[in-house]
């Protein structure tokens, strides 16, 4: 019981993490039917630069308090992020938008490996570790020598993805830009005619989605405390696995598939074996889509005549 | 021949426009005036290029020479052939709608209106920043934008279902949503793509009566292409025809329905007829075609 308590928190954790980046997918995948494997990089990138930026406030400026310097960095690594992620999209995917579909697609795979490779030669291929930002940890029970902890930075990374999520659900579904990209998702040619400028749409999807991404990488880097060039990749893969769970093109979907993915990978390393936790994750995907290609919560496709 | 009130004030000048797919000609060299304010309906038989001209117009094709003129009220021009199709809607205000249902038919029939009004709520919004905030002009254009999105879902009868999915509505009724979305993005000229297709005679009545409404009261022009030739003779105010790409008669109801080259086209005649036909024609029309 006190295992499956335990556990239940780290997954919710873990799964939080992993539903922000598949928000990403999950949008872009939406909204130009593409899957920008470049996302899980932008993720890692901006664990570092939460971590630069971390240091930076810290040390230099002398920021003593904590949540003061975590929230200037959350906000500069979505900033930045965005930025970034801005760029990718105007450099490698606008010009080639039209061309055959397999284009994009190779084209973010080479993006990809351009800003790992660029992190690898710019912060060296070793771990980058920070001090320890937020230590204090909440004793839920603690009998039979096993004590059931949540962690505040555990507390943190779940009210924060919480909130996020409520105001990108208030974004997607409240404002003219939500409309716009829902319309762009079901008809792109229509919404431009009725005056809506589909490629800043698109431009702002992805920001949208990094800022998300940008989100999970300080919060990965908070929980963790150290960030690696090639640490996009995995949890990259993993959200991706979690978009296409959920449904791919489904906001809620690619959340509840995070959590899904997150709590799979934590029950098993804590029942079974951890050096397995991955496999157990595919196969669980693997067997979902034999049963629903959809997705949990995506829309059947209809074959439009 | 005297001229007529769309050479006077023409809402859009369509001059020597030629479209061509590598060797096929869909129009050829078509020119005319649509008035404004008027319904000019563009006919002709199946694979005419009725639509490809709609598509010249809306920006979906540029076409391989000529010019499409479009002029506002106020006297500003815009040259359609070399803008791009959202500014086409955005700035030179001509809407449309397509022969094959085009709705956001995951949407509610209030967010399909709120979309085609994006522009102006996007700018007040501030890109958004100021639309999660609701801080500046935001709040009241949007109310504006509500109050609009209602005006028109009440002339359509569909205000109880403002909130459904598109896509949930009986056929007729999405037609009428298209227009009305159309309608919301404030056009000068509103081209419609088949209207009446596939509708019943009591939903294709309560379609001019819409369409003659949006002529009276919202003084916005209309160019429509349409096969009832019911709707067509009842409420355009000038027809144009269109055969195999080409213009073969331009003018008002009455002067295209006894036009002896539209009934050729039509109906069908000997190829020695059509020259008799075109020799009355000419002694008819005082050699001035």
């Amino acid at each position: 019981m006190e295992i499956f308590l335990q556990q239940l928190i780290n997954g919710i954790t873990l799964g939080s993490i992993y539903g922000l980046i598949a928000i990403g997918y999950t949008m872009v995948f939406g909204i130009i039917g593409m899957v920008n494997f470049a996302h899980g990089d932008v993720f890692m990138v901006s664990a570092f630069i939460a971590l630069i930026f971390f240091l930076v406030l810290t040390t230099w400026l002398g920021i003593a308090s904590v949540a003061l310097a975590l929230f200037l960095v959350l906000i500069i690594a979505m900033v930045l992020t965005g930025l970034l992620s801005w760029s990718i999209e105007r450099i490698a995917y606008r010009p080639l938008r039209g061309s055959f579909r397999l284009a994009p697609l190779i084209s973010a795979i080479g993006m990809s490996i351009v800003l790992s490779n660029f992190i690898q030669v710019a912060q060296g291929p070793r771990n980058k570790p920070t001090p320890p930002m937020v230590r204090d940890v909440i004793v839920l029970t603690d009998s039979n020598g096993y004590a059931v902890t949540l962690s505040y930075k555990q507390i943190i990374i779940m009210v924060t993805t919480a909130v996020l999520l409520a105001a990108f659900w208030y974004v997607v579904q409240k404002t003219p830009l939500g409309r716009a990209q829902r319309a762009c998702e079901q008809d792109r040619k229509m919404a431009a005619l009725l005056g809506v400028n589909v490629d800043r749409t698109i431009s702002l999807t992805f920001v949208m989605g990094a800022a998300l991404a940008a989100v999970a990488g300080t919060m990965y880097l908070m929980y963790y405390g150290v960030v690696n060039f090639s640490d996009g990749f995995v949890p990259g893969v993993k959200a991706f696995t979690a978009a296409v769970l959920g449904g791919i093109g489904s906001l809620p979907g690619a959340v509840l598939g995070g959590l899904l993915i997150g709590l799979i990978e934590t029950f098993w390393s804590g029942y079974f074996s951890i050096d397995y936790k991955d496999v157990a994750a595919f196969s669980i995907l693997a067997i979902v889509l034999i049963f629903m290609p959809q997705g949990i919560l995506g829309r059947p496709e209809v074959e439009k005549v | 021949m005297t001229t007529e009130r769309w050479d006077n004030d023409p809402v859009l000048t369509v001059e020597h426009v030629t479209m061509r797919f590598g060797g096929l000609v869909a129009v050829n060299d078509l020119t005319f005036k649509a008035g404004r304010g008027d319904i000019t309906a563009l006919i002709g038989p199946n694979g005419a290029g009725k639509t490809t001209v709609f598509n010249c117009i809306t920006g979906f094709y540029k076409p391989t020479m000529g010019r499409l003129d479009l002029a506002h009220r106020d006297g500003t021009r815009y040259m359609l052939e070399r803008m791009p199709d959202f500014k086409i809607s955005g700035k030179a205000k001509v809407a449309r709608t397509f022969q094959n249902i085009r709705l956001f038919s995951g949407m509610t029939l209030l967010e399909n209106l709120l979309v085609a009004q994006h522009n102006a709520l996007m700018v007040a919004s501030g890109m958004t920043v100021g639309g999660i905030l609701g801080i500046g002009g935001y709040r009241a254009k949007e109310k504006e934008a509500m109050e609009r999105a209602k005006y028109w879902l009440d002339k359509i009868r569909l205000t109880a279902r403002a909130d459904d999915p598109a896509g949930d509505l009986p056929y007729g009724a999405q037609r009428r949503l298209e227009i009305a979305r159309a309608m919301c993005t404030g056009p000068e000229l509103l081209c419609l793509d088949e209207p009446a297709a596939g509708l019943n005679p009591r939903e294709s009545a309560e379609l001019n009566e819409l369409l003659l409404g949006i002529r009276d009261t919202e003084r916005t022009s209309l160019l429509l292409i349409e096969h009832d030739m019911s709707v067509v003779m009842e409420i355009s105010d000038h027809v144009v025809v269109l055969e195999y790409g080409t213009k073969i008669s331009d003018g008002t109801p009455a002067f295209v329905q006894n036009d002896p080259r539209v009934i050729a086209a039509y109906l069908g005649v000997d190829d020695e007829e059509v020259e008799k036909v075109e020799k009355q024609l000419d002694v008819l029309t005082g050699e001035a075609g």
